[in-house]
């Protein structure tokens, strides 16, 4: 069967990869390109453990079509930390304990950024709102909301 | 928070450092169940009943054979028939449910499997898989299934627990009973009484990683498996039972698990993928859909539950009566047991009658959901012990420390409690703000507390120190929600030296001690005992190695603070450093290895309080406030214990109010996404506060009790009595959903 050539900047390197046009982005990403921080947890864009950020948008890798990001930006959670540095997100939710299985925390990751990217100080509501579309079954998600709360307050300096 | 006991100056244990794997877990560099990729391997798939209840006529794979790159094609024939073979009836259960032979008993049951180069065509050859049925009448509920003229899920089942046995098989598995004083008696003495009769849906553990397992088969017939599970030497035992095969020629590596909540104590996909490999020649890596996750695994009980209580007028309990059935799913073993040891365990009642029911049904087979069995028989109890509580005028907490079970009480399951902590959960709760926080135009309170025994079993730890003197904590329990962290913290105690400076690991079969699985808020509890007992194990072969260098006797030695000291000051101190640099002039390399049996468990309670806002108009009930009390023995690692706090109650929320298995006439699961069974998400929730209570369990060096369930037991009646507060009506249906509560207000209206 023939593939399909994709041109993308993937975590800020030029990549590029062959896919079915059927391949959801997430399972290019994990498959053809290696990188399995983004996870499937339903395929169906309901649970947000797939969350990138493509142009600086947040997206459910599972509901894009692989070709759709040729000639896009995307970030994912490999590429969140700045040369081995923490971003304070990562930060803030290893202090607050923000995390326990760990398999929805880098979906939350992105999202929170894309939040935060265009809304520097949210208020809880906020925070809660933007982050409906991820799932966590494991925290009851407080201890979520307060790392994005303490890395906002880090982000503005505070 | 609230504290009994003072911390005992330890330097660790109660502290919030970072957890060991955490820089892993948020750069996306932690390898889950689905990420491993092997060579040459191939993607599989599941073919799957689409009937509840079905005889399997004939299964042809000739046209998915033929596929364009197929490479393997299985059924239940390609497996020991253990039936035939003596095998124990709960073997041939777990076998059955891993693969159907002859019948399919809930849509979602796997039929077949393919392995295919790549994932469309191994969906591809699953569709071509041609299954012929002959559709069979199903039961889904437990009252259908306990019908007198009920169609049988299994046709030899006899009632256990029944004397004398019945003669004609049925759906009823399983008879419970607890019995204690004369119940007429009881009641006689009662001044109010109380009956309720509740129900409750089957629920999903909900855990977002779907179920995934990579198994690369060799030709000597040895297999390595990796999967996401709550026990790997557990999936290794069951995997072996089905496959036929000796434990021994599998090895199982634990991957990350995304969640699990007892859901990933069993197994689904890890004999198929062995099997496909061994015909493949090929690894396998089988990962589940979410609708499968919902069609094939967990869930928990759906259940009919009556309840009648009797109370004098200062609040005393006279009279317990409890009826319960459970459905099992496909096969026996709901959680009713366990239902009816916990259902009025919080209490000290002279007279009661439990009795219980395990009940098999055309849906799939319940796995172990978080405290089994014990939410729903809280829910009707305690929503029963509000009514009680209203009827005499009396506050809810004071009820309830008039009642409660304290140390000596003998439990309503027999033994008598050792030191617990219900009373302080109470007291913590009576003590806290939230307690007379102010209720807006719609709001109401509600009060409800729970029990779970928390479980003990077997544990290994391994500790090794290294050249540096740091230390690698060797276990074989799945890290699931920080237990690395509660490892590293009691060896950090133990050896005296820096938490940073441990590495604990979750290693896989081949390179630790046997270990039960990661379940019944066990871990921190018995495996960390486990670590405990190696480190001291370690610490005295310090101490007979500094007391050689000196040329003292061991009783000399001390040690203390992460260094040999000699009692009189006399030599200069040898810290672990020191000792670990010169270990082989001291007789090798430093490590010890420590296995048990738990040697004592600790009953874990929570009390729950939390305040609602039902909107009137839509019956939609918000939760505006949660406080959460629990008694955690000691919390090794206070961050970790406030997240299974706060989850225990958030999944207790998502049931309470939203969450069910729909399921169609002919017995098709009709919302098995996330879309349409909907779990809380952050904008439903407020913060969730967290009193932990420490009364600190004799038989663990720590004082651990374990966690991770009973926070899970309050809250269906903790949240249905606050919707009574608030509305005035008693909720007896799970979940109150706001269709619900509309009927309900109407019909008090009315």
């Amino acid at each position: 069967m023939p593939r399909t050539h994709i041109t993308t900047v993937i975590n800020g390197d030029e990549t590029e990869f062959l896919t079915e046009d059927s391949t959801s982005l997430l399972n290019a990403l994990r498959d053809e390109v290696g990188l399995t921080g983004a996870k499937e947890g339903c395929g169906t864009g309901d649970c947000g453990a797939c969350s990138i950020l493509v142009d600086d948008r947040v997206n459910c890798s599972c509901l894009m079509f692989a070709p759709e990001a040729d000639g896009t930006a995307i970030v994912t959670v490999e590429g969140l930390a700045d040369s081995g540095e923490l971003h304070p997100l990562q930060q803030c939710f290893l202090e607050g304990a923000a995390l326990q299985c760990g398999i929805c925390t880098p979906g939350f990751l992105m999202a929170a950024k894309a939040l935060l990217d265009k809304n520097p100080d949210p208020t809880e509501t906020e925070i809660r709102y933007a982050l409906a579309g991820n799932l966590c079954r494991c925290t009851g998600y407080d201890k979520i909301i307060r790392a994005v709360q303490e890395a906002a307050r880090e982000m503005r300096g505070q | 928070m609230a504290i009994t006991e003072e911390n005992p100056g330890y330097k660790w244990v109660g502290t919030r450092p970072i957890r060991p794997d955490g820089v892993e877990k948020v750069t996306g560099k932690a390898r889950f169940g689905a990420d491993l990729t092997l060579p040459g391997m191939l993607f599989g798939k599941v073919v799957r009943s689409p009937h509840a209840h079905a005889r399997i006529v004939s299964i042809d794979t000739s046209a998915a054979e033929s596929m364009e790159g197929v490479k393997a094609v299985i059924t239940g024939a390609d497996f020991p028939d253990l039936a035939a073979n003596g095998a124990h009836p709960s073997e041939i259960d777990v076998a059955n449910n891993a693969i159907a032979r002859d019948k399919v008993l809930y849509e979602g049951h796997v039929v077949a499997a393919v392995a295919a180069i790549t994932r469309e065509q191994a969906e591809a050859a699953a569709k071509a898989v041609a299954v012929t049925y002959e559709a069979l009448p199903h039961v889904l509920t437990v009252d259908e299934a306990m019908a007198d003229d009920a169609p049988l899920l299994h046709e030899a089942m006899i009632t256990k627990g029944v004397d004398p046995a019945p003669e004609e098989p049925s759906n009823i598995a399983s008879k419970i009973l607890h019995e204690r004083g004369d119940l007429d008696q009881g009641f006689g003495e009662a001044d109010e009484v109380v009956e309720r009769e509740f129900t409750t849906k089957p629920v999903h553990q909900g855990y977002i990683e779907p179920h995934a397992a990579v198994a690369d088969a060799n030709s000597d017939g040895r297999a390595h498996i990796w999967c996401s599970s709550q026990g790997h030497f557990q999936m290794r035992a069951y995997t072996a039972t089905v496959l036929g095969v000796s434990p021994g020629t599998l090895k199982v590596t634990a991957a990350e698990i995304g969640g699990g909540f007892g859901g990933k104590t069993v197994i689904y996909l890890e004999p198929l993928a062995v099997r496909l490999s061994q015909r493949a020649g090929r690894p396998v890596k089988l990962v589940m859909d979410r609708d499968e996750v919902f069609r094939a695994t967990g869930p928990t009980s759906g259940t009919r539950i009556k309840v009648k209580m009797g109370v004098s007028k200062d609040g005393k309990i006279t009279a317990a009566e409890v009826w319960m059935a459970y459905e099992a799913g496909a096969y026996a073993g709901s959680p009713v047991g366990a239902a009816g040891m916990t259902a009025i365990a919080c209490y000290d009642i002279p007279n009661f009658v439990v009795e219980g029911y395990d009940v098999v049904c055309n849906k799939p087979r319940v796995a172990a959901y978080r405290a089994p069995g014990a939410p729903m028989a809280a829910f009707a109890v305690e929503s029963v012990l509000d009514e009680l509580a209203r009827t005499i005028e009396m506050d809810p907490i004071d009820i309830r420390l008039t009642n409660a079970a304290v140390e000596g009480t003998q439990a309503s399951y027999g033994p008598k409690f050792p030191r617990i902590g219900f009373v302080e959960t109470l007291e913590a709760i009576k003590e806290h703000p939230n307690y007379t926080a102010e209720l807006g135009p719609n709001q109401g309170r509600g009060v409800a507390a729970g029990f779970w025994f928390n479980a003990g079993m077997m544990s290994s730890a391994t500790v090794h120190v290294n050249e540096n003197g740091t230390a690698t904590v060797v276990t074989g329990s799945p890290d699931i929600g920080g237990s690395r962290q509660s490892m590293a913290l009691m060896a950090a105690e133990e050896l005296g030296i820096p938490y940073e400076s441990i590495k604990p690991i979750v290693a896989d079969t081949e390179t630790v001690g046997f270990n039960d699985v990661t379940g019944g808020s066990r871990v921190t509890l018995a495996t960390g005992a486990a670590v405990v007992d190696a480190c001291r194990l370690i610490v005295e072969d310090l101490r007979g190695r500094a007391a050689k260098t000196w040329d003292v006797e061991v009783d000399q030695v001390e040690w203390v603070d992460g260094q040999a000291q000699h009692v009189d000051g006399s030599q200069p101190p040898l810290s672990l450093n020191d000792l670990a640099a010169k270990s082989g002039r001291t007789g090798g390399p430093i490590s010890a290895n420590a296995s048990l049996n738990s040697r004592g468990v600790g009953a874990g309670f929570s009390t729950q309080l939390c305040d609602v806002e039902v909107d009137p108009e839509t019956g939609v009930t918000r939760v505006v406030r949660y406080l959460s009390a629990q008694d955690a023995g000691r919390a090794i690692s206070p961050d970790y214990v406030e997240g299974q706090m706060q989850g225990g109650v958030v999944q207790g929320i998502g049931w309470a109010l939203n969450e069910e298995y729909i399921h169609d006439t002919e017995g098709v699961m009709e919302n098995p996404s996330f879309l349409d069974y909907r779990m809380p998400v952050a904008s439903d929730l407020p913060m969730i506060d967290c009193a932990i209570v420490e009364v600190p369990n004799p038989a663990h060096p720590y004082g651990v009790r374990g966690v991770g369930e009973v926070g899970i037991v309050p809250p269906m009646a903790a949240v249905g009595n606050a919707i009574r507060d608030a509305v005035d009506v008693r909720m007896t249906e799970l979940p109150m959903s706001p269709i619900k509560v509309l009927e309900a207000l109407n019909e008090n209206d009315g």
